[in-house]
């Protein structure tokens, strides 16, 4: 697929052909435990250290010891959470939104069979909480705040600094999972009142299966893994060494293309929506198009289904995703959509491009020329879309009521 | 994404006869928006015959719905109304070669739009029965509602017996966790029901059928087994049974050949406890004779 043009950089991405170089030596000639005290060993120990500083860089971070390396954003996730709820006994709630990504959500659910009480705080038609719902939750009884700093769907942002500092002055422990922020937005974690935050190398051009918790200094810790004294017994086991010195490369490249990222890869993106709206009847952005990711674009196109659309692109070499229902094999389009009432008609159709800085112009003027026939074509087929005029059907939902709903 | 085959895929990327039939004097409108998936399907049926002599389709849903739509007008066309009506879902599953479990339900909705069709014709309304939970069990694509209905109706308690009566759980038994959560629903509600109203006249639990002898049920296993082996055969295994153990309900089995020391001989157990099972209408497990010791 490398004549492809990939744009699902939200659900993964190419490692970097530079990050590669960094990390391949600790394959084989650096191939020792960082903790032993020999020659194999040290040089092993220094590399980690060095990563650990690059990305204590691109969070902005004030002490390189806040950064933990762990296994994927799911664990630092997990790891932030159950932390909290261990080290506050007392504490039985949590507050979080409808729309995290389910490395929250189902383990929020899971909790709430435990015992615990979960706050799911809703958003509105783009997206967007509203602070003063969420500032009446903020009581003692409640352990830890998680949500998101961007969508991963939407890519939409939430107000984490305030919230954070919202949380901060009732004495509250935030969270934030920035798996898709990070590397993508310039951060200051010193400059704000989040305590703990997730980051995964595979969304920032690092690989798969390296991830961070970052921790505040002096944020109360109970960890998911007990055992060695690696990441100062908060993260126990042997370090991933050669992920752990690809995440540092790829952090220090996300810093120095941020602003290509915030300048060339949002010109992208904003030429890749213009062009689709202009071209297609029936479709709209959906999320908060003035506040979001400068890489995510995320339409619905109505009255078809996403995976057919995934397929037909698949066929001309164009990676996306879909919040379809029939993509995950459940039975319900994305949370996220459902969330901000989309309604099914349009929820089921709608495609997320994720662009990188890998992406350039040519591919996305042949993308918005690939799409247009691609989504008449199903129309066709669709029952609620009129072939002859090419419209919608009139009241389409009147018009094909099937026999179960 | 999908393991899709060719047929599925030729049938999405060159649907036929999509459209609605010309001069159709029946429609079926079946599916579920929340789910996805809706199709309408139209029949020209000839009023003398009956013969289907054109089918149509117009389908809101993914890759295999609309294979699937399509695949049910190729075979419908030519048919007589009632000859189409004895097309299943596995059927239009097996003319596209297959389809993945979390998609099998595309086939259940091209036969109840064929239903409603029909019923359409003939002036009859046609209620649908459907009803459809989420995914539990990947390996035999069963899902929530049936596992609940089967408990209920069964007075089931153990995640072997929804097992037994469903195949949920009888392969990789990464959905015990599923199953497991919703016998302790069905339990609970049990409970409390029991707890609320006078105990409810002793009703035989099981079927009054007699029940077998061991040595009916040895019986049975080394039959299955002589059934089985041929296929076992023709990897170059074997299979022999060795002893069962009818208090803990366990048949110890030699595996040898190709079959003994391949990573599929779990799964191979798996398939054979399975019919083992079916054969014999009651729980058994099928394990390796190595095991027979550890019990
Ligand atoms: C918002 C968000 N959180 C968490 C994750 C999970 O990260 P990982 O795959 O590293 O466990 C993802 C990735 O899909 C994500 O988008
Ligand atoms: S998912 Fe149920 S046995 Fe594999």
């Amino acid at each position: 697929m490398s004549e492809g043009i990939y744009l699902d950089n939200n659900a993964t991405t190419m490692v970097s052909p530079e990050v590669v170089q960094a990390m391949l030596p600790y394959f084989t000639e650096q191939f020792g435990n960082p903790s032993s005290i020999h020659q194999f060993g040290n040089k092993v120990g220094l590399a980690i250290k060095a990563a650990r500083k690059q990305v204590q860089k691109l969070l902005g971070a004030e002490h390189d010891s806040e950064i933990v390396f762990t296994s994927c954003g799911t664990e630092s996730d997990s790891t932030a959470i159950l932390s909290a709820l261990k080290a506050q006994p007392e504490r039985k709630e949590i507050i979080t939104t409808v729309v995290e990504h389910p490395a929250i959500l189902t383990l929020c659910e899971n909790l709430e069979k435990d015992g615990y009480t979960v706050h799911y705080l809703k958003v509105d038609g783009k997206g967007r909480l509203d602070l003063d719902e969420y500032a009446k939750l903020l009581t003692d009884n409640v352990a830890i705040v998680s949500a998101m700093w961007a969508n991963n769907e939407s890519g939409t942002y939430f107000p984490v600094v305030e919230m954070a500092a919202m949380a901060n002055a009732a004495g509250i422990m935030f969270h934030t999972d920035a798996v898709q922020a990070v590397g993508k937005i310039p951060m200051s974690l010193k400059d704000t009142k989040i305590d703990m935050l997730s980051v995964s190398g595979h969304k920032l051009h690092a690989p798969k299966g390296i991830g961070v918790l970052y921790l505040r200094r002096g944020t109360r810790f109970r960890p998911l893994l007990r055992g060695g004294h690696q990441e100062r017994g908060r993260r126990a086991g042997t370090e991933n060494a050669a992920s752990i010195v690809a995440l540092g490369k790829a952090a220090e490249m996300a810093l120095e293309h941020m602003e290509h990222e915030n300048i060339c890869v949002r010109a992208m993106r904003d030429r890749l929506k213009e062009g689709l709206l202009a071209a297609i009847p029936n479709c709209f952005v959906t999320g908060d198009p003035d506040n979001c990711l400068p890489n995510t674009l995320n339409i619905a196109f109505e009255y078809i289904e996403g995976e057919a659309i995934l397929l037909m692109l698949n066929k001309q070499g164009i990676a996306a995703s879909s919040g379809s229902a029939c993509t995950s094999g459940s039975l319900e389009p994305s949370h996220v959509m459902r969330a901000m009432g989309i309604p099914y008609t349009a929820a089921h159709g709608t495609i997320r491009f994720s662009l990188s800085r890998y992406n350039n112009m040519p591919e996305i003027e042949k993308v918005i020329v690939a799409v247009p026939p691609i989504i008449a074509q199903l129309r066709k087929l669709s029952p609620y879309w009129d072939a002859a005029n090419n419209v919608p059907v009139e009241e389409p939902e009147k018009a094909f009521a099937p026999a179960y709903a | 994404m999908w393991d899709y085959s060719e047929k599925v895929q030729d049938h999405f990327f060159n649907p036929r006869n999509a459209g609605a039939a010309a001069g159709a004097n029946a429609v079926g409108d079946v599916g579920s928006l929340s789910c996805g998936d809706a199709l309408r399907l139209t029949l020209k049926v000839n009023p003398e015959t009956e013969v289907i002599e054109a089918a149509g389709f117009q389908t809101f849903g993914c890759g295999s719905a609309v294979a699937s739509s399509s695949a049910l007008t190729e075979m419908i066309k030519g048919m007589t109304v009632d000859q189409a009506l004895k097309i299943s879902n596995q059927d239009i599953a097996d003319y596209l070669d297959g389809l993945p479990p979390e998609k099998m339900h595309c086939s259940v909705m091209g036969r109840e739009a064929l239903q409603a069709a029909v019923a359409n014709f003939r002036g009859v309304e046609w209620k649908d029965d459907h009803e459809e939970g989420a995914l539990i069990c990947k390996c035999f694509a069963v899902d929530a509602v049936l596992i609940e209905e089967t408990i209920r109706a069964n007075n089931l308690s153990s995640v072997q017996e929804v097992t037994f009566y469903t195949k949920a759980g009888g392969g990789c038994s990464a959905c015990f966790e599923g199953i497991e959560n919703i016998l302790n629903k069905v339990l609970a509600e049990r409970a409390e029901t029991e707890a609320a109203a006078p105990p409810p006249p002793p009703e035989p639990v099981k079927p009054a059928k007699a029940p077998l002898t061991n040595l009916q049920r040895m019986r049975r296993i080394e039959h299955t087994l002589e059934a089985i082996r041929p296929q076992l055969q023709a990897d170059r295994g074997d299979i022999e049974l060795v002893e069962v153990d009818f208090d803990k309900k366990i048949a110890f089995v030699n595996l040898s050949g190709a079959c003994s020391g391949c990573q599929m001989a779990a799964a191979t157990l798996g398939g054979v406890q399975q019919r083992v099972m079916e054969d014999l209408g009651e729980f058994i497990r099928v394990l390796p004779a190595t095991e027979m010791g550890k019990f």
